[in-house]
């Protein structure tokens, strides 16, 4: 069994990064995830001497990430929704040029400034592109202290994997809370493999090697984003993560990712104890997207509900899952408001008495 | 009237070498303007790395621009920015392989604009980089825009009366105001528009590189140059412009040294 601690998610994160054998990580202060750049700055170069720099911004904390993880360095950014949005130019280039790296978005509401407070508002930059140009990243969603620290190396191990950036979303109430976690080992610093085709100056038995994210020619660019699909439909046959909680028998599910489904599995409890069929499905990949188990789930569901806090964004995964099979409807709080769950079991019953 | 027929054999064994395409060029044809000076600059840093045996832990950042296939040119590992990122980049490489000489080549439009803030933190900073500033006085890729560098009075497609301060505010010298930065180790300002300019602006790139040994922070080499194509001259004529009108604003020499002190390791 590993160390275990009470920590905040962020500090959790940060802590991961550090035994996960983090070469380097570049950030800039926003809450709700100062913490990390702020745990990491007190501890990474005394342990692991893990390079920490607080950039002059997020445009240029995501390129000197382009930088180093194309140094072949196992690298880190983390930032809340503004930052992230000054991230976006950064993550396409990083997307288009297959540099590894984990970029963590601890939402905080919007949309412009907004507010300091949790949100889910930023599903769609995060699922559906941002950046400019066709490319996925590997979205993990956690729900727990033990997951933002848990979903670090897996995130890392899934960049490297398939030399794309993985990004962790989260939201402000999960980087802030404090739970217990069990912490893994140090990995070796050392010891991790540096791969082939980063730039770590050219030896004379091999060609340069050169990264980037420019063909000019039309027929090699299609031919470079033929290429990228292909890898992500082999992410998309192979990554997939979910949970499903009494989804078998139940009437009626409740989709939610992150902080919702927490609140989302409250609730169906209070269902079941009131003999409601009730059943969660949690996606931990936001993508790639569990929509086979959703769809699964319609075979014999009377209704969906997608909890979350926006106004409605991964709902459209959702319905595309279902595919007309049943009605999905949508509960979202926005503006840095967290539902009760009991606010949720209002909803269901209304939705319940009118299905079943 | 025809051309007259030169009968030389390339391949004649008594010929001496005088000068050949150093290793760290690669053997393909550059697709600059004629006249340009991109192609000699890029010539240049890599002689520099080729005399100083360093290939094997060079790393550039090429930028966005007319430079921006460079590394089709330069036979090193490289890594594309984007626009005015480069120096962000280079910083991150850095801290990866801090014993590495690492270097970007950027445009005025690149450095001086888009890119200003990670330029000046960068230096700021001192990042133990080289930093090459290919100074044409206009967007040349996206074909002959105004650049923060662009001189007063000079015709460019986004200031086609020429510019003006009321309009389009100064030229920036970007480089005497990085020089005033405390990470700044070595700040000069060279020319590739003859050859004893282009001896000098390699001995210039020649520093930078080495100084990166002392990590004692940035050495930014500015290369004043031209762009024929977009000036709307023939290559001579625009070497001839640059001498009259840009020398005077964009001075060549030292501008910030490294003392004695400094240099001893
Ligand atoms: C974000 C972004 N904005 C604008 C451009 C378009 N663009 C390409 S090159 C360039 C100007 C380059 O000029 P300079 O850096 O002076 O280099 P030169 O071409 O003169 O060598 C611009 C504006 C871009 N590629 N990316
Ligand atoms: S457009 Fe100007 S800067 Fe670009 S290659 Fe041609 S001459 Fe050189």
């Amino acid at each position: 069994m590993g160390e275990l601690r009470l920590m905040k998610g962020n500090e959790a994160l940060a802590e991961a990064a550090i035994r996960a054998g983090m070469d380097a990580y570049f950030g800039y202060p926003i809450t709700p995830q100062s913490e990390v750049l702020e745990y990491l700055t007190r501890e990474a170069w005394l342990r692991t001497k893990a390079s920490i720099l607080q950039a002059e911004s997020e445009v240029a904390s995501i390129n000197m990430l382009y930088g180093a993880g194309g140094a072949g360095g196992r690298v880190m950014t983390s930032s809340s929704s503004p930052g992230i949005s000054l991230m976006q130019e950064g993550i396409s280039y990083i997307a288009g040029a297959e540099i590894p790296c984990l970029i963590v978005n601890v939402n905080r509401g919007g949309p412009g400034l907004g507010t300091i407070q949790p949100s889910q508002g930023d599903y769609f930059q995060s699922v559906k592109g941002g950046g400019h140009g066709d490319y996925r990243l590997i979205v993990l969603a956690p729900a727990t202290v033990q997951e933002m620290a848990d979903f670090v190396l897996e995130g890392f191990e899934l960049a490297e994997k398939y030399r794309n950036p993985v990004l962790i979303l989260t939201d402000g109430a999960l980087g802030q809370m404090m739970e217990k976690v069990e912490l893994r080992d140090q990995v070796d610093r050392a010891a991790r493999k540096i791969p082939g085709w980063a730039t770590t100056g050219k030896t004379p038995d091999r060609a340069a090697n050169v990264l980037t994210s420019l063909f000019i020619q039309p027929e090699e660019m299609e031919q470079v984003n033929l290429r990228l699909q292909e890898k992500y439909k082999v992410i998309e046959q192979n990554e997939i993560r979910y949970q499903t909680i009494q989804v078998e028998d139940a009437d009626m599910v409740l989709v939610a990712y992150g902080l919702s489904a927490r609140i989302s599995r409250k609730a169906m409890e209070i269902c079941r104890a009131h003999g409601m069929k009730v059943g969660v499905i949690r996606p931990i990949s936001l993508w790639p997207y569990p929509s086979q188990v959703i769809t699964d789930a319609a075979q014999h569901a009377k209704a969906f509900l997608a909890v979350e806090l926006n106004a409605g964004q991964m709902v459209e995964d959702v319905r595309l899952a279902v595919n007309g099979r049943c009605p999905v409807e949508h509960y979202g709080r926005m503006g840095g408001i967290i539902p009760s769950p009991e606010e949720i079991v209002t909803v269901i019953e209304k939705l319940y008495s009118q299905v079943s | 009237m025809d051309n007259p027929k030169i009968d030389i054999d390339l391949d004649h064994e008594e010929l001496d070498v005088v000068c050949e395409r150093p290793d760290t060029l690669k053997d393909a044809r550059m697709h600059y303007c004629p006249g340009c000076g991109h192609g000699v600059a890029h010539r240049i840093i890599m002689e520099a790395v080729a005399e100083l045996g360093i290939q094997d832990k060079t790393i550039g950042v090429a930028p966005v621009g007319c430079s921006v296939f460079a590394y089709h040119y330069m036979n090193i590992d490289m890594q594309e920015a984007a626009h005015g990122r480069a120096t962000a980049v280079a910083t991150g490489i850095k801290h990866i392989l801090p014993d590495h000489y690492v270097f970007t080549y950027q445009g005025d439009g690149d450095l001086a604009a888009i890119g200003t803030a990670e330029t000046i933190h960068t230096v700021n900073r001192g990042e133990n980089l080289l930093i090459v500033f290919i100074n044409n006085a206009i967007y040349g890729m996206t074909g002959g825009q105004m650049a923060p560098t662009t001189l007063f009075g000079q015709k460019t497609s986004t200031s086609p009366y020429g510019r003006q301060r009321e309009f389009n505010g100064n030229p920036l010298k970007i480089t005497e105001l990085l020089a005033q930065l405390p990470g700044a180790f070595y700040v000069t300002r060279q020319a590739v528009n003859n050859p004893n300019a282009v001896r000098k602006a390699k001995k210039a790139i020649i520093n930078g590189f080495k100084y990166q040994e002392l990590k004692r922070g940035t050495s930014f080499v500015e290369i004043v140059s031209n762009c024929p194509t977009n000036w709307g001259l023939p290559p001579v004529k625009a070497n001839e412009w640059l001498v009259e009108n840009m020398l005077p604003y964009y001075p060549l020499g030292d501008i910030k040294v490294p003392s004695k002190e400094d240099l001893q390791p």
